[in-house]
């Protein structure tokens, strides 16, 4: 049997494909193997090309109608068919909500072991994947490796940059597998709200939390992310309990990490410090003194929202007009 | 008349854990242990389907021997039926180990319609174990689901992914991870407590489900934990004061702006 070498990058979402081939390139130098990029889909030939100038060394195309509908079970026969054939020694799968349970039944057919939302990823002096991930909801950062192969991790949208294109040649290999058909069938599906502008993105985000009382009463917050050039987020309670909006900064939500983080009356439960602590500067404004979002802050204020917020963004208007 | 299994975890509480100052080591040994959130929210789907289908729910957790207390709730929550597979060698399992000694209990257990999982746990939050489960047995998966029904031999689920809600449907037998919004978990009255200790409790050894101790715990694992210490927190923690709303605004928006930010 031929030994386990190369670094594989594989995901549905685009973005996030490309932020983990720049990680790829890292890992793959380290240990003098090759990157290559599994590309599933239906009339995606087209786009091999470009991987390689985001470097790519290979990449594996399968181009087939059965991935249309983005159903598990095409995926999951395609990889696993693929790594039982040519045995990479890494795999960086996406982390989206599809992408995970992708990662999980995969590694089972593959009997290995899974690190689930990566966001360090290293290779130690044995040539050994080192992982690190958060655990207990945001109160400890687990450091954890591999005693099988392929290594398998999957990595957050956001976690690293996206690569810069570069003029470098490569290789693009078709294959052909006999995919499976899916256990489950699609019978509807919904649209969700999708905002504009996707948080991640964001440079400087005014979040809120339960003690902005109304929906309304968001105008104020976003009048001061307008006046700052940034965007406006919100905890979990508001989306799933108050249902004002559709997602959410924190562990099952979105992950953020802006140069400035606006903390508005949210009290900081460990979840949603885990979607914003690597925010470079943190202000956090809340009533109670006792709130947890104060020990991850920089700047500390205790008083009313309702009385900071207006009256700061009136000072940064004037002070900004002088 | 369906006959759910719900694999539960007995998770560390996480509000309640501690930090050593000095080696940013987790102190989690004194931490009180719960059924891990959205696993209760699993629970409680199935009772609810229980109580509006009949059948049968059973519990199942593998665990250290502690988690008696915490399947002692399961029942009361309405649980017919508990079973505790545990054994000293399990310690520091990953998630391909839990799935595989999970299958081998699920089997033992005999027939069943529906596997009901939260998400994810509190604690890890890897979201592995019920897909993995679901792989070894060869049932359909259906994950993140926010509303479950059941129709003749099938399992309709809406499942909330990141950029729409998709409504499927799996023929049964067949898994599937629930998420927080689909249910508020009931809290046990005192007869419903006292009605859980006359249940039937059942407890294996890994020996009884014919699962081999070397193929478990560290040594069985394909991950391995290294170290687990608290983030760093390295913030500066400055107050901003003054006497009035007005000047504690004009001193945060001095900070502010000599930090580089509202340039324009």
């Amino acid at each position: 049997m031929n030994e386990f070498k190369s670094v594989w990058v594989f995901s549905e979402n685009r973005d996030l494909m490309l932020e983990m081939l720049c990680k790829g390139r890292e890992l793959a130098d380290k240990l003098q193997t090759e990157l290559a990029v599994i590309l599933l889909g239906c009339k995606i030939k087209d786009q091999a090309e470009i991987l390689i100038k985001y470097g790519a060394d290979k990449v594996y195309v399968v181009d087939d109608p059965k991935f249309e509908k983005l159903q598990t079970e095409p995926y999951l026969s395609a990889l696993t068919n693929l790594a039982t054939r040519y045995r990479p020694e890494i795999i960086l799968i996406g982390s989206t909500k599809r992408g995970k349970e992708l990662a999980a039944r995969l590694t089972t057919r593959l009997e290995t072991g899974l690190v689930s939302d990566a966001f360090k990823l290293e290779i130690d002096e044995n040539k050994r994947l080192i992982a690190t991930r958060i655990v207990y909801s945001g109160n400890g950062v687990a450091t954890e490796t591999y005693q099988t192969k392929p290594q398998v991790a999957t990595v957050q949208p956001r976690t690293f940059e996206k690569p810069k294109l570069m003029e470098r040649k490569g290789q693009v290999v078709e294959v052909n597998v006999t995919l499976e058909e899916p256990k489950t069938e699609v019978i509807e599906i919904k649209p969700v709200e999708v905002k504009k502008v996707r948080i991640e993105d964001a440079r400087i985000i005014v979040s809120g939390g339960r003690g902005v009382e109304k929906k309304e009463d968001f105008k104020m917050l976003e009048d001061l992310a307008t006046l700052l050039g940034g965007y406006v987020g919100n905890t979990r309670p508001l989306a799933e309990d108050r249902k004002w909006f559709s997602e959410w900064v924190g562990l099952s939500g979105k992950k953020v990490k802006p140069d400035l983080y606006v903390a508005c009356g949210l009290s900081g439960v460990i979840q949603h410090i885990a979607g914003m602590r690597d925010s470079k500067v943190i202000v956090a404004i809340n009533k109670d003194q006792e709130a947890p979002i104060f020990q991850v802050a920089d700047y500390i204020v205790v008083d009313d929202i309702y009385q900071i917020v207006p009256a700061l963004t009136e000072a940064l208007r004037k002070m900004l007009k002088s | 008349m369906p006959r759910i299994i719900v694999c539960l975890k007995q998770a560390v509480d996480v509000n309640h854990i501690k930090v050593d100052p000095t080696t940013r080591r987790l102190i989690t040994a004194d931490a009180p242990k719960k059924i891990s959130d959205f696993d209760k929210n699993a629970l409680e789907e199935a009772v609810r389907i229980k109580e509006k289908l009949q059948g049968e729910v059973v519990a199942l957790t593998v665990s250290a021997e502690d988690a008696k207390t915490t399947l002692r709730e399961a029942l009361a929550m309405g649980a017919d039926k508990a079973y505790l597979v545990t054994d000293p060698s399990f310690q520091d399992s990953d998630a391909l180990i839990t799935s595989h000694i999970l299958a081998q209990a699920v089997k033992k257990i005999g027939s069943f319609d529906l596997i009901l999982c939260g998400e994810a746990t509190i604690d890890s939050y890897s979201a592995q174990v019920g897909p993995r489960l679901a792989e070894r047995l060869g049932i359909p998966v259906i994950t993140y689901v926010r509303k479950l029904s059941l129709e003749g031999n099938h399992v309709i689920a809406e499942r909330s992914l990141e950029d729409r809600f998709e409504v499927a449907k799996a023929r049964m037998p067949a898994l599937i991870t629930v998420i927080k919004e689909i249910n508020e978990p009931r809290i046990p009255s005192l007869p419903d407590i006292l009605k859980a200790s006359k249940k039937e409790f059942v407890t294996w050894s890994l020996d009884e489900l014919g699962v081999s101790k070397e193929k478990v715990g560290i040594t069985g694992s394909s991950v391995q934990i290294l170290e687990v210490l608290a983030p760093k927190g390295e913030r500066k923690q400055i107050k901003i004061e003054g006497e009035n709303p007005h000047e504690i605004a004009e001193n945060l928006a001095k900070a502010l702006i000599q930090k580089g930010f509202a340039r324009r």
